[in-house]
């Protein structure tokens, strides 16, 4: 026990004190800050643009009706269209929208000018508000009344609700929860990926560098492997810990400087400056404030104690379960580029789970893949941390993890029996057979 | 008492037997030489004494207790394929590796700051293993190996990568361990080094101890009855039913050599009685063979009737 002890910390220390592990573990988490910083500023670009654009409307026809929205403001020009357009040129003005006279049973000849090529977004936009007028002009005409017509296009903001087994009611935000399973599942393939590398590294480095069998001679074979499998875990463990503090102090600095910019409420100044009288902005308004007292409740519903434990259970499970593979690889091959061969037939299975993650469990996190992704021990690090947090049956979350358990501690065994042979054997062509050789030896 | 005994020790693998009923005495205190052509399974038996792989049949005896997962901390190995972690500074990496024989951090230090003195190297202390020459890291890796005084040193060709300077460093350091009470084996295949320093050897051919003992007697065992005579005149007339010419060549000044085999009962004694009346005498020489020559005749099977001879003796 001693022996792995020694073993773990030199595996840590000679990491920990490298000057990459410095850089890599200090200059990650600028770059968040940095990317969010940027993706700020963007958004603030954006909603500088996003202001209502004003557009002339020269109406012949005079049975519009044009209302400002938040993206256009209407301004009516009783002028024919030719001194229109002059009169436009002059302006700093999105567009002139002409409509003839126009009979709305054959609306043609509508124009819109711009001073620049205008995105089809904001051409739709005006589109469907004119369709939207000619729809209602011809409801009125067959004298549909105009509470009628309100009521036949209703404001439809669906609400989210989880009923669980005890008939209590959770209001929940797939959105969240997708953002959520993404991230956690994306952070340990990426985690089991990187550091089993280093693993296999670190056991080829052994091999390559013949200090093996000195080493061998002191400890056992299991106990160096060991030794260095949880001796990488743990500079993983705390170059995460270091990324996590510094992300979120780094990241909350960043928001606070930008916090007086930010888009929403810059926006939200805008409008009810423009607006504060109509009444029907002031109630969109308060929706908008009811939506960010929703997604805080969200917050709230979802369990993170619970997920945070799951995501340690299965970031430490999916590392140790691969980490023996790794070594298992690392032992068999002289070098990196033989390393190779074996190395896709070990990810193939973590891929599988990266992947599944896209393709079924964000999508239908209760489904039978789903379901099998998250409880078979070599998917189950990924799948299950990414369905976690859209509520996952006990009765499977303890399966799955007793399968983890299991699951590490075969391929631990496995791993063992064919790295006491392989650290020894140098200049072997190793194939499946030859690996199945040496795990059959006997001790 | 002896520092190590085997017993039958047995190591099969799929399709061949890499040890088969090997027994070797290794007295406390000597030099001891195990050799045998590559592919013997001289590596295979170190390994089991070091417990790196385990032994499918027989007994093995460590200072008079069997051998357990303990002694570890009383064995000294340098492999064959030795190395050191490149990215390591020399201190460091023989802390690590005295820890890892069970010494405390403190009794580390001392030891190897004694050691560094010896070799003058104190200096090496925060050089990078990368950074030093071949022989550099050899002397490191040799006091890597004896660093913890361990009472069994075991050496796998030890002075291949040593320039001959060094290598007489590392001889003289040997011999120093064995007067302060260390056995040593080697395992070697040059020759000059088993005639200079082991006192003990075996030999190990195709997986079987062939041949063990004191070198002096296994020497003895492996006379010839051949003699060199250094005469006047190249007249030597030696009857022959009882000795065998084998070469007769010129000298300066009219002397000649002769070479000659004595047939069953002849002896150094009954040869120089003979030759007195035969001729002038000017120098008169036993054969012994060397260790090569017992080596080489033993591994090709020239050998086998004075093996038969050893074996009856033994």
């Amino acid at each position: 026990m001693n022996k792995i002890w020694l073993i773990i910390q030199r595996e840590f220390l000679n990491r920990v004190q490298k000057k990459s592990f410095l850089i890599a573990t200090i200059l990650v988490p600028l770059i968040f800050p940095a990317i969010i910083g940027g993706l700020v500023f963007v958004a603030i670009k954006e909603a500088e643009s996003a202001k209502p654009e004003t557009v002339q409307v020269v109406d012949e026809s005079k049975i519009f009706e044009f209302k400002n929205t938040r993206k256009f403001n209407f301004v009516s020009l009783d002028l024919p269209l030719e001194q229109a357009k002059k009169a436009y040129n002059e302006t700093q003005d999105f567009a002139l929208l002409y409509i003839p006279a126009i009979d709305i049973n054959k609306p043609e000849g509508v124009a819109i000018y711009t001073k620049e090529n205008p995105s089809i977004e904001k051409v739709a936009d005006l589109e469907s508000l004119i369709k939207n007028q000619i729809h209602d002009l011809k409801l009125k005409e067959y004298n549909i009344d105009e509470a009628v017509l309100k009521s036949l296009r209703p404001d439809v903001n669906l609400k989210q609700f989880n009923i669980t087994e005890t008939g209590e009611e959770k209001s929940s935000s797939s959105g969240m929860l997708y953002g959520l399973g993404f991230g956690l599942g994306i952070l340990i393939y990426m985690f089991v990926l990187i550091y089993g590398i280093q693993i296999m590294q670190g056991v080829i480095d052994e091999k390559t560098s013949k200090v093996v069998e000195v080493v061998v001679s002191s400890v056992k074979p299991f106990q160096l492997m060991l030794g260095k499998i949880i001796g990488i875990a743990s500079v993983g463990l705390l170059q995460f810990t270091i990324w996590i503090i510094l992300i979120s102090v780094l990241s909350s600095g960043t928001l606070a400087y930008f916090g007086m910019k930010m888009p929403q409420r810059q926006a939200v100044e805008q409008v009810s400056k423009s607006f504060a009288a109509d009444p029907e902005v002031q109630e969109a308004m308060n929706q908008q404030n009811n939506k960010a007292a929703e997604f805080l409740a969200n917050m709230s519903q979802i369990p993170f104690g619970k997920i945070a434990f799951v995501f340690v259970f299965y970031f430490l499970g999916g590392y140790l379960l691969y980490g023996a593979l790794f070594a298992a690889v690392g032992s068999a091959v002289d070098s990196q580029q033989e390393a190779q061969q074996f190395q896709f037939p070990v990810t193939l299975p973590l891929l599988i789970g990266y992947l599944g993650l896209f393709l079924f469990i964000l999508r239908d996190p209760h489904g039978p893949v789903s379901f099998w992704l998250s409880i078979i021990p070599f998917t189950s690090p990924v799948a299950m941390v990414g369905r976690i947090a859209f509520g996952v049956d006990d009765w499977q979350l303890i399966l799955s993890m007793v399968l983890l358990v299991g699951g590490f501690l075969l391929t631990t065994w496995i791993a063992g029996r064919i790295y006491r042979v392989g650290i020894l054997m140098t200049g072997v062509k190793v194939n499946y057979k030859v690996l199945a050789k040496w795990f059959m030896l006997k001790g | 008492m002896n520092a190590l005994i085997t017993r039958g020790v047995t190591k099969r693998y799929a399709n061949h037997t890499a040890l088969d009923q090997v027994s070797v005495t290794i007295p406390e205190r000597s030099i001891y030489g195990l050799l045998g052509p590559n592919g013997a399974g001289k590596t295979t038996l170190i390994r089991i004494i070091n417990q790196i792989i385990n032994r499918d049949e027989g007994d093995i005896e460590i200072f008079g207790e069997p051998l357990r997962e303990k002694h570890i901390e009383i064995i000294g190995y340098l492999p064959e394929e030795r190395g050191l972690y490149k990215k390591m500074k020399v201190g460091e990496q023989l802390l690590y590796l005295a820890q890892l024989k069970g010494l405390s951090r403190k009794q580390a230090l001392d030891r190897i700051k004694i050691w560094l003195d010896k070799f003058e190297i104190r200096d090496w202390w925060n050089k990078k293993v990368e950074d030093l020459s071949k022989g550099m890291a050899q002397k490191v890796q040799f006091i890597s190996t004896v660093m913890h005084e361990p009472r069994l040193i075991i050496l796998d060709e030890p002075f291949s990568g040593f320039d001959p300077v060094n290598a007489q460093l590392i001889t003289e350091k040997i011999l120093e361990l064995k007067e302060n009470g260390s056995t040593i084996i080697f395992s070697t295949h040059r020759m000059e080094t088993v005639e200079s320093l082991c006192d003990h050897i075996a030999l190990i051919n195709k997986s079987k101890k062939i041949l063990e003992g004191p070198k002096k007697q296994v020497k003895a065992q492996f006379k010839s009855n051949t003699f060199v005579v250094e005469h006047r005149g190249n007249q030597l007339i030696l009857p022959v039913e009882r000795y065998e010419l084998i070469k007769q060549v010129p000298l300066e000044d009219g002397l000649y050599s002769t070479t000659f085999k004595g047939k069953e009962g002849i002896n150094g004694n009954t040869v120089i009685r003979e030759l007195i009346d035969l001729t002038e005498v000017h120098s008169f020489q036993e054969v012994v063979p060397g260790m090569a020559d017992i080596f080489i005749s033993l591994v090709k099977g020239e050998g086998d009737e004075a093996l038969k001879k050893h074996l009856q003796e033994a």
